[in-house]
């Protein structure tokens, strides 16, 4: 495997010390099979070891280092040199307030995430009588399974224009995951749930832009989660205003 | 937080939407044909007219037109929105009458029938 010598240049911001954030050059000697996040710690290792940012598996289960690679939100371990022939430009995630150089505040997500309860609210009487065990067939894990693949990497916060323009916005990852629970058959929150997804700042601020789907990693495609939930509050709504008769 | 409102233009939006995805083609192929003097037996203009003479038939019509209108409208304003017009609610309102008011004239045009 060879060698070449890579540019980086990298948001550098510490709110001790600097006025403003700003780039910093980095010309480093890569091996052409490295990830962007392989180069970084080569970096903090031997060239600047003040350069700070959130990593932690190298393998795309931990979706701790989400960050802009050439204007696009990418997992730095996802991201191979060899389709960067040029200057690489490495920058925090967009969106998010950003706490020290690419590490950025993620509390905004956190909140969210925790409104639309992203845990088994059980059902009652959906588990067996005597075992207490859930049964569920393939059929009913299929409703699901896609976005329990949702690794929080929060790159679809960042693609979302909507999350840009109205940050009371719930966003992709969130709406994936209240649906998530609410599509398992084990599950009996879906009411509780509903008061943060079909609310204004839940699903109906998103747009169908789709950029969502487009940077998911882990293809979990949030954009159909919400598009789904759009059509089940839609249906929820006229059966509750036009057939009362139906309301239990 | 309470549950949106939003259902109530969205639904006709959505169901617009599916409707013209499906509909649109085959329509701008069979009025092309129509127009080339090609149109099938089938969709002869006598054969169309006598069709939208049924009331079943004029119900379905209105309903496309008014599903179809709506629809545009709806994905307008939300361009307008994204586009940076945050003057919503005058947005809204402006697309929404123009669907009504071609809903309105294609009912007046199929009850002329
Ligand atoms: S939905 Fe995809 S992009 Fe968004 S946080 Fe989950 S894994 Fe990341």
């Amino acid at each position: 495997m060879g060698e070449r010598t890579v540019e980086f240049e990298v948001l550098r911001y510490n709110p001790e010390k600097d006025a403003a954030p700003h780039f910093q050059r980095y010309s480093v000697k890569c091996r052409e099979e490295w990830v962007v996040l392989d180069a970084l710690n080569h970096i903090k290792e031997s060239v600047d070891p003040t350069l700070s940012y959130r990593w932690s598996c190298h393998m795309a289960v931990c979706g701790s280092c989400g960050m802009m690679v050439n204007g696009e939100p990418k997992l730095a371990c996802k991201s191979f040199l060899r389709d960067y022939p040029g200057l690489i430009r490495v920058e925090p995630l967009r969106h998010f307030p950003v706490e020290r150089d690419l590490v950025t505040v993620i509390d905004d997500f956190v909140a969210k995430l925790a409104r639309v309860k992203p845990f088994l609210i059980p059902q009652p009487g959906a588990a067996q009588a005597g075992t207490g065990e859930y049964a569920q067939t393939p059929a009913q894990l299929k409703r699901y399974k896609q976005f329990t693949l949702c690794i929080n990497c929060m790159l679809c916060y960042a693609a979302c224009p909507e999350y840009g323009l109205i940050p009371e916005y719930i966003g992709p990852a969130v709406i994936a995951l209240g649906h998530r629970w609410n599509e398992d058959s084990r599950d009996g929150g879906r009411a509780q749930r509903q008061e943060e997804l079909a609310a204004t700042n839940g699903v109906w601020d998103c747009s169908f832009v789709g950029a969502c789907s487009e940077v998911c990693p882990e293809h979990v495609d949030p954009a159909a989660a919400i598009q789904q939930v759009k059509i089940k509050s839609t249906i929820d709504w006229y059966t509750e205003h036009l057939m009362p008769w139906l309301n239990k | 937080m309470a549950r949106s409102n939003k259902p109530i233009v969205w639904g006709p939006f959505a169901a617009g939407g599916t409707l013209t995805a499906f509909l649109s083609p085959a329509l701008i192929l069979l009025t092309l044909l129509a127009a080339l003097g090609h149109a099938p037996d089938l969709f002869a203009y006598d054969r169309l007219h006598a069709l939208a003479g049924h009331w079943l038939a004029r119900l379905a019509l209105a309903g496309v037109v008014f599903l179809s209108l709506w629809s545009a409208a709806h994905r307008l304003r939300i361009t307008c929105y994204d586009l940076g017009v945050r003057a919503d609610t005058l947005v809204a309102s402006v697309v929404y009458v123009v669907a009504l008011a071609g809903t309105g004239g294609a009912v007046l045009y199929l009850a002329r029938i």
